[in-house]
């Protein structure tokens, strides 16, 4: 029997002070010489990315010019905006606060979403909590579809599976919330000729899970070739909280306290991050296997997963595309039938 | 299929093609042709039944929804 190397939590370790070097050095000379911006702006929500890469743009552009913007809504966890305070204060650098509940509210993000709700739910209100989760993952090749969990004021719950039309009315609704952050950030970019920096881990940004022309959108995304375990070494490293070190990662979209892995992921980020490195290097399931404590047929539905949410999510990678050449333009390509 | 074919031609699409693995749907996909089959036949389709067996190909489709249909009808 052939014998197959183990990948082990290792394989993702990194030299902190190599890599934030590495990236800072980068970031400037992109930021300065290809983008000519004079300075960071980018969303802090009080999450590891959004910490570490606040802290790498501090270092690459100093603490005077990066601008962090904190963008509470009345639907963000509690802790979120004072997680944010904290690592702005940690790492010594100015915030502007953007209460956006009224941009949500005057777009009908809302009303316009809790509509949606009420076709699977009709005594939902707004004094409801709720989140949209999928089925595990692991030991069955059922297909996983979205179904929506809500609690009423009086605690009683609520599942239903969310037809087509209902899940997107959703979610486009919800995709306010990530729009309306990037324009600020753009608005407060082009007030000070900065560049909007974007904050996607690696994790994210392979398996698509942003929103176009929302957190998608940046001018440059310094981690996004970083795997989030090692995101959490750079935080630890570069001098971030340890209450956000230690915080379980969320959406912070719905109501109903929510995990990245139930909402999106298939597994958790510390088990996903070693499955994805093993699947990168074209190595079989038994690689990763004993690591992430799975039998190899669930460690080959997670591949299979990472590559079919890799085609469901090309198309938000994407940008506009043209239909003839236009060659005096660098970057761009046309497409051909 | 129309929705899930725009731009191409459904007449190149065998029958026991994997609409998944070929990129003709995705997750949304497979809610969409949920909703669909519930709608136009309806039926009702439990959440044990949402396997590739059932739903990953037109033949596998057209078989599970003649199932189905026979299975009510006989009941």
């Amino acid at each position: 029997m052939r014998r197959v190397d183990e990948v082990s939590p290792d394989a993702l370790e990194i030299d902190c002070e190599q890599v934030a070097a590495a990236i800072v050095s980068t970031l400037r000379h992109i930021v300065g010489r290809e983008l000519r911006r004079q300075g960071a702006v980018l969303g802090l929500s009080g999450g590891i990315d959004s910490s570490v890469t606040a802290a790498l743009c501090a270092l690459a552009f100093g603490r005077e010019r990066t601008v962090a913007l904190l963008m509470p809504e009345r639907e963000s966890g509690e802790t979120t905006l004072d997680l944010g305070l904290e690592v702005a204060e940690a790492i010594g650098i100015e915030t502007v606060q953007e209460e956006i509940t009224p941009i949500l509210e005057a777009a009908g993000c809302y009303e316009r979403r809790n509509d949606a709700v009420r076709e699977v739910i009709p005594g939902f209100t707004a004094g409801w909590r709720w989140k949209i989760v999928l089925p595990p993952l692991l030991g069955s090749d059922a297909y996983r579809l979205y179904s929506i969990v809500a609690e009423s004021p009086e605690g009683e719950q609520v599942t239903a599976r969310l037809p087509a039309e209902t899940y997107l009315a959703i979610v486009a609704a919800t995709n306010f919330k990530q729009r309306v952050r990037k324009m600020l950030e753009y608005h407060h970019a082009d007030r000070l000729n900065y560049a909007v920096v974007g904050t996607p881990n690696r994790l994210e940004y392979d398996q698509g899970f942003f929103v176009k022309i929302g957190d998608g959108a940046a001018d440059v995304k310094p981690i996004a070739h970083l795997y989030k375990t090692q995101v959490y070494r750079l935080g630890a490293h570069l001098g971030i909280p340890e209450a956000v070190l230690a915080r379980i990662p969320t959406t912070d979209t719905y109501s109903l306290p929510q995990t990245q892995d139930e909402f999106y992921f298939s597994l958790p980020y510390e088990k996903l991050d070693l499955c994805l490195y093993a699947h990168n290097h074209a190595l079989p399931p038994e690689s990763v296997a004993g690591s992430v404590g799975l039998s190899p047929a669930d460690v080959a539905r997670v591949f299979h997963d990472i590559e079919q949410k890799r085609r469901a999510t090309r198309y938000l990678h994407l940008p506009p595309l043209l239909l003839g050449p236009v060659p005096e333009v660098p970057g761009t390509a046309a497409v051909t039938d | 299929m129309e929705n899930f074919l725009l731009g191409d031609d459904l007449r190149t699409l065998p029958g026991d093609a994997s609409l998944i693995e070929a990129g003709i749907i995705d997750s949304t996909g497979v809610l969409e042709l949920v909703g669909f089959l519930e709608r136009t036949y309806g039926l009702r389709i439990a959440d044990h039944e949402l396997v590739p067996e059932n739903l990953d190909s037109i033949d596998r489709v057209v078989r599970f929804v003649e199932s189905k249909r026979s299975a009510s009808a006989s009941g």
